[in-house]
């Protein structure tokens, strides 16, 4: 018998910290107050928005219309953020902090709707449609920097990744006359770079961040290249065929959800597949409990014959992979073509959605949703006749990743190894 | 100018550090310093090479024939492409000494303009390198050069063209310190973030790139736009008096703000190098947990290293309007905030090492305009070469085993950087 006697530590593990707690509740009284003063004040009371609930040019899960009072409704929206914020500061949310936050994030979306379309009518759902097309490459931006980040490497690149899949996207997609083709020789070109940065940070263990900024100039440099080089002079490699809209059956004709959910093309069925087997293989597999031991504790998991810098070589891989697809959606699955710079960004709110969607999958395509949502508001604005500059709204996706990072990144939360080189003793 | 015979910052550095004072490493010479970097270019430089050989049609069609025409094809591309960005440089020899010889004085200029045209384009990397220098030095990577470049330039257009009568030794150092001042403000948020809430600076600052982006393009429709424009982004031109002095007649722009950079850089070193001041960056820079043993505020310090370095990234911004484009449009920066980063990096932060990397990166930008009217060669080639030479420069090794180089005793570790829980 032990004599010794082990004193367990009882520490209070905060979800989250007691100042953070008190910034997000007053931030989301804020956010009510805002909705309560600036649209629902500034709006007559027998107005009304039509919400159109059908996408345009869809005819499978039609829904009527609905129609609703405009101040009633923006009343509403205030009100049930007031009281999540007062929640939050009473009590607070604990785990489902960031899912609350997301919930007044996306209720002052709706409201500034209301508000903007208040007396004529907006498609709302031809706009979460358009939000889940544009969530496509921001979800799996989030989800490559969470393989990369899991095992224990930053990956600032992912950026340059998709940057480059799209562009070989195009031209292998061109060439060959076939769009699978093309999608897998965007991923090649996407897990090329992944290599490149997983020998620079593993092998030679350079930092992170300054290997994958090599990687972001490359891309940005070799595509600009291309392009000009061969691109604009030879117009028929980049005239790819795009992933057509594919209804799935039966799931195409519900109500609201079929033709927002599954009414699209394949991207936004490989991003809800990937979603299903990333929480399935990082969290219910022993795969997957290695892989994230890496990422914690690579001392450890060396100790226990885990092989630490063969499990962060496939994780970065993987990485690659991911971006590829999500680099190979704007010319296959978006635009159709390839222009210089076209990722403008993506590929870092991809990262600033899985900070806030908490390194989890389910989060960050929660996360990817809302950055959608405001890209696509912000898109269909100009029909709406705003007073507000478009370039100002083209803003709002960087300043919510902003506000994203300075209220939402804990200590604790981050796998604890990432960022650090490995080395064996 | 800038050696340094004992400096005290270092020595407190590898105190704290608990690192042996590196005696032995003061006494290394500059070419056993440089001889990385200068490895790195030139593997850069044939790598780009082949990549101009790789990517032209009529070496494909040489290869087709057979090989020794092929290669001897691939050569002759190489050297004509490389040939321009030399000439459209420096200058070409022989119209350098055809000139002198004829005397003429234009004809000197002339022949002499590629090498000044040179300078002009080094002047903005000087004052952009050592933005990110600074940075690096108090534990920063600032991405957000770039939009610290437009915030700066706006800010300087703004004061050049809207205050009207001043003489010109008040207005043109105005605008000149107005647009630091939007660098560094346009810094300071990101610092601040990076101080209170420990959110990144790398993806804080690229997110502040893109809000400069539409922020100036919104300035230059809008509030800030040229009458009869037309709804172009295009500001109006600057007061004469607000403008920094060119010294020869039109189309030579060699001016006056390549010596205030090289001021600039004279300044940033004496103050990281010889003041306290510069002393608590450094050491904030290098190891913020010992820093913070020692007493030492990291949160100002993470402010004040980051508006610094804002500052002189607007003062990149300004001194292009003022001395170059005399008004701002949206395709002022061919890329300078990026660009800069291998600057620092190359140049190892150090400001006398920076003012050698920007001229050897102006002089390639400017020969690669030439190269792209000579061989169709797109200026994205020097990105290109850009990044190998940054990856060569970080992993030094590599370069080692390239060349076959012994490793040094004790390898100097370039940059610190955290992160994403921000402060360690």
């Amino acid at each position: 018998m032990t004599t010794s006697t082990n004193t367990i530590e009882h520490k209070v593990i905060h979800d989250v910290s007691p100042t953070r707690k008190l910034a997000i509740g007053i931030s989301e009284v804020l956010i009510a107050l805002l909705i309560f003063v600036v649209f629902a004040l500034n709006v007559s009371g027998e107005l009304t928005t039509r919400f159109v609930m059908t996408p345009g040019g869809i005819n499978q899960g039609t829904m009527p219309d609905i129609v609703m009072p405009s101040q009633l409704t923006l009343f509403s929206l205030a009100g049930i953020v007031l009281a999540i914020g007062i929640f939050q500061l009473v009590k607070g949310f604990g785990k489902q902090t960031n899912l609350m936050v997301g919930i007044a994030g996306l209720f002052l979306m709706l409201a500034f709707l209301v508000w903007q379309a208040a007396g004529t009518s907006v498609n709302l759902a031809g706009m979460l449609s358009s939000a889940v097309l544009l969530a496509v490459p921001i979800t799996l931006g989030a989800f490559s920097g969470i393989l990369a980040e899991r095992c224990g490497i930053v990956n600032i690149s992912i950026e340059g990744m998709m940057l480059m899949a799209s562009m070989t996207a195009t031209i292998a997609g061109s060439l060959s006359k076939n769009i699978w083709v093309g999608l897998l020789g965007g991923i090649a070109s996407s897990v090329l770079l992944a290599l490149i940065l997983g020998v620079l940070s593993i092998k030679f263990k350079v930092n992170q961040t300054i290997s994958g900024t090599v990687i972001n100039i490359f891309s940005a440099g070799m595509t600009g290249f291309i392009s000009q080089k061969f691109l604009q002079m030879i117009p028929h490699l980049n005239q790819p065929t795009m992933f057509p809209r594919v209804p799935l059956p039966l799931l195409a004709d519900i109500p609201l959800i079929g033709p927002i959910l599954f009414n699209q093309n394949i991207f936004v069925y490989l991003m809800f597949i990937i979603l299903i087997v990333l929480q399935v293989a990082l969290f219910q597999t022993r795969w997957g409990l290695r892989f994230r031991s890496v990422g914690e504790h690579p001392k450890a998991a060396d100790t226990l014959g885990i092989d630490v810098i063969k499990t962060r070589y496939i994780g970065v891989i993987l990485s690659g992979v991911v971006a590829g697809i999500g680099g190979a959606f704007f010319t296959l699955g978006s635009v159709g073509r390839f222009d210089e710079g076209m990722t403008a960004g993506k590929g870092f709110i991809g990262l600033a959605a899985m900070i806030f969607g908490n390194w989890m999958p389910l989060g960050s395509l929660g996360a990817g949703l809302l950055f959608g949502f405001a890209d696509s508001i912000g898109s269909k604005l100009s029909l709406l006749r705003s007073v507000i500059p478009p370039q100002f709204m083209a803003m709002a996706p960087y300043l919510i990743t902003m506000i994203v990072l300075a209220g939402f990144i804990g200590k604790g939360q981050a796998p604890a190894a990432e960022g650090e080189p490995y080395e064996k003793e | 100018m800038f050696k340094e015979k004992k400096d005290p910052g270092q020595i407190f550095i590898n105190e704290v550090n608990g690192e042996e004072p590196a005696e032995e490493k003061r006494k290394s010479s500059f070419w056993s310093k440089a001889l990385i970097p200068l490895l790195a270019i030139l593997t850069g430089l044939i790598i780009g090479a082949l990549l101009i050989a790789v990517t032209n049609q009529t070496v494909w069609a040489a290869f087709g024939e057979s090989f020794g025409t092929g290669i001897s094809q691939a050569v002759k591309e190489i050297f004509t492409a490389y040939g321009a960005l030399i000439t459209g440089s420096l200058g070409d020899p022989s119209r350098i000494v055809q000139a002198l010889g004829s005397g003429d004085a234009t004809a000197i200029r002339r022949a002499f303009n590629p090498i000044l045209e040179s300078l002009v384009q080094a002047t903005p990397y000087i004052f952009a390198g050592l933005a990110v220098a600074v940075g690096f030095r108090s534990g920063l990577f600032n991405i957000g050069v770039e939009g610290q470049l437009f915030i700066g330039a706006a800010a300087a257009t703004y004061v050049g063209y809207s205050i009207t009568g001043l003489p010109a030794y008040i207005h043109m150092p105005l605008a000149f310190l107005a647009g630091a001042a939007g660098g560094a403000f346009w810094a300071f948020i990101p610092g601040f973030l990076k101080a209170k809430t420990g959110g990144h600076e790398v993806i804080n600052t690229i997110m502040m790139n893109w809000i400069a982006f539409r922020f100036t393009e919104w300035l230059l429709s809008g509030p800030m736009t040229r009458p009869g424009s037309g709804g172009l982004p295009l500001s109006p031109i600057i007061q004469d008096p607000a403008k920094i002095p060119q010294f020869f007649p039109s189309p030579i722009r060699f001016h006056a703000g390549f010596f205030i950079a090289l001021i600039a850089a004279w300044l940033v070193w004496w103050l990281l190098f010889k003041t306290t001041w510069g002393l608590n960056l450094r050491t904030v820079g290098t190891n913020p947990r010992a820093a913070r043993y020692a007493g030492l505020n990291t949160s100002k310090s993470i402010m004040i290293g980051m508006t610094l370095s804002g500052a002189l990234a607007g003062m990149a911004g300004a001194v292009q309007i003022l001395a170059v484009n005399h008004s701002m449009a949206l395709g002022l920066s061919s890329g300078y905030g990026f660009d800069s980063i291998a600057l620092a990096l190359i140049g190892n932060n150090h400001p006398a090492g920076v003012i050698l990397s920007s001229l050897l990166f102006g002089t390639l930008r400017n020969g690669a305009t030439r190269m792209m009217v000579v061989s169709a060669i797109p200026i994205d080639i020097v990105d290109v070469i850009q990044a190998i030479i940054l990856m060569f420069v970080a992993a030094p090794a590599i370069i080692r085993t390239i060349y076959r180089l012994r490793k040094p005793k004790h390898e100097e570790q370039q940059v610190f950087l955290s992160g994403w829980g921000g402060q360690s």
